[in-house]
């Protein structure tokens, strides 16, 4: 009978969802401020894949800024896009709650603050910076799980939102001090909270690319067990799964890769909940199918976004943190408009 | 097939069950009755392993506190008060969660799991709500949901935590009466909380009155159901009467 089990993902759905997000890195690729021909930008690429020899046209600056410019951009956005919105929907899971995002359990405002004093310190070009706001975060996260069991009570969802509200609010004032005591720098810190995705080329991308790949992979190792939690830690227990080892393992994951994407391209809001529920209201409720979808919509998402971040008010970039947020919530009530629409 | 010893469950220093002794046998049907706050919830989920607790509970003569959750899951299902039916599961997915503690970490359920699913869904009379929503059932099918992921789960011990306070009278029957066919078919140990004390009178082969955490009275039915007891109930007034067939009924009396 249950041929379409609503938890088994159909494999269309994973060919659109792939379609859709390569269909972004393509474009983010052909699109930029210097006018290419869309034909031989596509021939480089396919020129640089192993085993594959053609001739694309292009003169060298051409082929650089094709390929040391664009196509790492585009892969970073599509990673950090991925990661930031596995990161939500894992957040979601463990906790059973919709308004969590990555930065739930302080992750955003350690990163902010091992990111300020780093800049304010050696200032903002430095390689310093993304280490600093990668210590910050993971820091920060640590900090909330100590805090979370304080008193000798039991660690549960509640007492490490509490938690994370309490660390991150801690950790927000410490960075307003620190910025406010070096006001010169205030502009650099300012640009960094609302993200821009790096320009470096592939060092930005080999950067993230191992927490990324670690964190996506084991997130959606636990998709069976994400389902397991929604009907409660109690019932999860009656069950036979350990709700605690679950959520530490999920989280350090999410954490993981968090980490790795805002010390790349800073603190972009807004990915990791609009895609895991704009994915949600389209293909169903089962981290199943909302897991693997979440990873191309991530990264479909951020690619463009990032695109207009380049293009909207060219040469000058918007930062893409304000291009999430402005284009992603009209995005987000469109989808949950048309959801109510089908299921009335 | 289930032996408490002295078992004590304590909330912030306050002790809601105080030493309790009690057995269920082999192919038994247990009641638990007792007021408000008794701590027959409290007792269930110290079998169950979902609340910590001092004194010993043996499950076919192995101590729970050396067994892991998984191996606890597979001998020990659960139907909880108020359970959380997340609203967009299907019901399939739902029931298919029983299968969980025979799963090791990151496996995936087979075509076996998805077999034992299906025969869950057919018991309970439901297989037609395979893919509904959780969220469109009415009270009566979502407990019947509920009953068939705990027998998903193939445990030979079915604790149930006043699972018909729910329902009205006639969905309480049926409930009571699907329970009654699996024990047999399935034969099922069953430990119950139980607010009707005329059902639980009717369908349980022995009642354990608790009261503040103590067990008062441990019996059949007939001899447990008795004016005396029932006043533990906030001063309950009842007549404890017999039906035409010989059936226990408890009958409210207005002052």
């Amino acid at each position: 009978m249950t041929a379409e089990a609503p938890r088994r993902i159909s494999v269309r759905s994973l060919l659109v969802a792939a379609v859709v997000a390569f269909g972004a890195i393509a474009a983010a690729v052909l699109i930029g401020p210097v006018g290419l021909d869309p034909g031989r930008v596509l021939l480089e690429v396919l020129d640089r894949l192993p085993l594959v020899e053609v001739e694309s046209g292009l003169s060298p600056r051409e082929a650089a800024i094709v390929w040391e410019l664009r196509v790492p951009r585009a892969v970073l956005g599509a990673l950090v896009g991925s990661t930031l919105a596995m990161a939500g929907a894992a957040y979601q899971g463990v906790f059973r709650n919709p308004l969590a995002d990555p930065y739930l359990l302080g992750v955003a405002a350690g990163a902010g603050l091992g990111a300020t004093l780093a800049i304010v310190t050696v200032g903002s070009g430095s390689l310093l910076v993304p280490g600093a706001a990668f210590a910050g975060a993971l820091a920060a996260v640590a900090a909330t799980y100590a805090l979370g069991a304080a008193g000798g009570g039991r660690r549960t969802g509640t007492t490490l939102i509490l938690a994370g509200v309490a660390v991150a609010a801690f950790l927000t004032a410490a960075q307003t001090f620190v910025q406010q005591r070096n006001a010169d720098t205030i502009r650099e810190v300012y640009a960094w909270i609302l993200g821009r995705l790096g320009t470096t080329g592939w060092a930005d991308v080999a950067l993230v690319a191992p927490y990324a790949v670690i964190s996506i992979v084991v997130i959606l190792l636990h998709r069976r067990l994400l389902d397991v939690l929604a009907v409660g830690e109690d019932e999860a227990r009656t069950l036979g799964v350990r709700p605690e080892r679950v959520r530490a393992v999920v989280v350090i994951a999410a954490t993981l890769g968090t980490a790795g994407a805002v010390a790349a391209g800073g603190l972009i809001g807004f990915v990791g909940i609009v895609v895991p529920h704009a994915v949600r209201l389209i293909a169903g409720s089962s981290y199943r199918v909302i897991l693997p979808l979440t990873v191309f919509g991530g990264a479909a998402f951020l690619t463009i976004a990032d695109v207009i971040a380049r293009t909207a008010v060219s040469p000058s970039e918007i930062p893409i943190g304000v291009v999430t947020a402005f284009v992603g919530g009209p995005f987000f009530v469109v989808v949950l408009r048309s959801s109510r629409r089908d299921q009335s | 097939m289930i032996e408490l010893r002295g078992v004590s469950v304590q909330y912030n220093g306050h002790r809601v069950v105080d030493s309790v002794d009690l057995t269920v046998g082999l192919g038994e049907w247990v009641g638990l009755i007792g007021p408000n706050g008794a701590g027959k919830s409290s007792l269930l989920r110290a079998v169950a392993g979902t609340v910590a607790f001092s004194g010993d509970v043996y499950v076919r003569g192995r101590p729970t506190s050396g067994m892991g959750r998984r191996d606890l899951a597979r001998l020990v299902a659960v139907v909880q008060q108020s359970p959380l039916l997340p609203e967009a599961m299907h019901v399939v997915d739902y029931v298919l969660l029983g299968r969980t503690p025979h799963l090791s970490y990151l496996a995936a359920e087979s075509d076996a799991d998805v077999a034992i699913t299906e025969a869950a869904l057919w018991d309970l009379g439901i297989i037609h709500l395979a893919d509904r929503p959780l969220g469109s059932l009415s009270g009566g099918e979502r407990q019947r949901c509920v009953l068939a992921r705990a027998l998903a789960q193939d445990a030979p011990i079915l604790l149930l935590d006043e699972p018909t306070s729910a329902l009205d009278i006639g969905h309480r029957q049926q409930v009571m009466d699907l329970v009654a066919d699996l024990r047999r078919t399935r034969g099922l140990v069953i430990l119950a909380a139980m607010h009707d004390l005329t059902l639980a009178g009717q369908y349980a082969d022995r009642l354990a009155f608790i009261q503040r955490g103590v067990i008062e009275a441990d019996g059949p039915p007939s001899e447990v159901l008795t004016t005396e007891t029932i006043s533990g109930f906030a001063g309950a007034r009842v007549t404890v009467m017999r039906g035409p067939n010989g059936e226990i009924v408890v009958v409210p009396r207005r002052r």
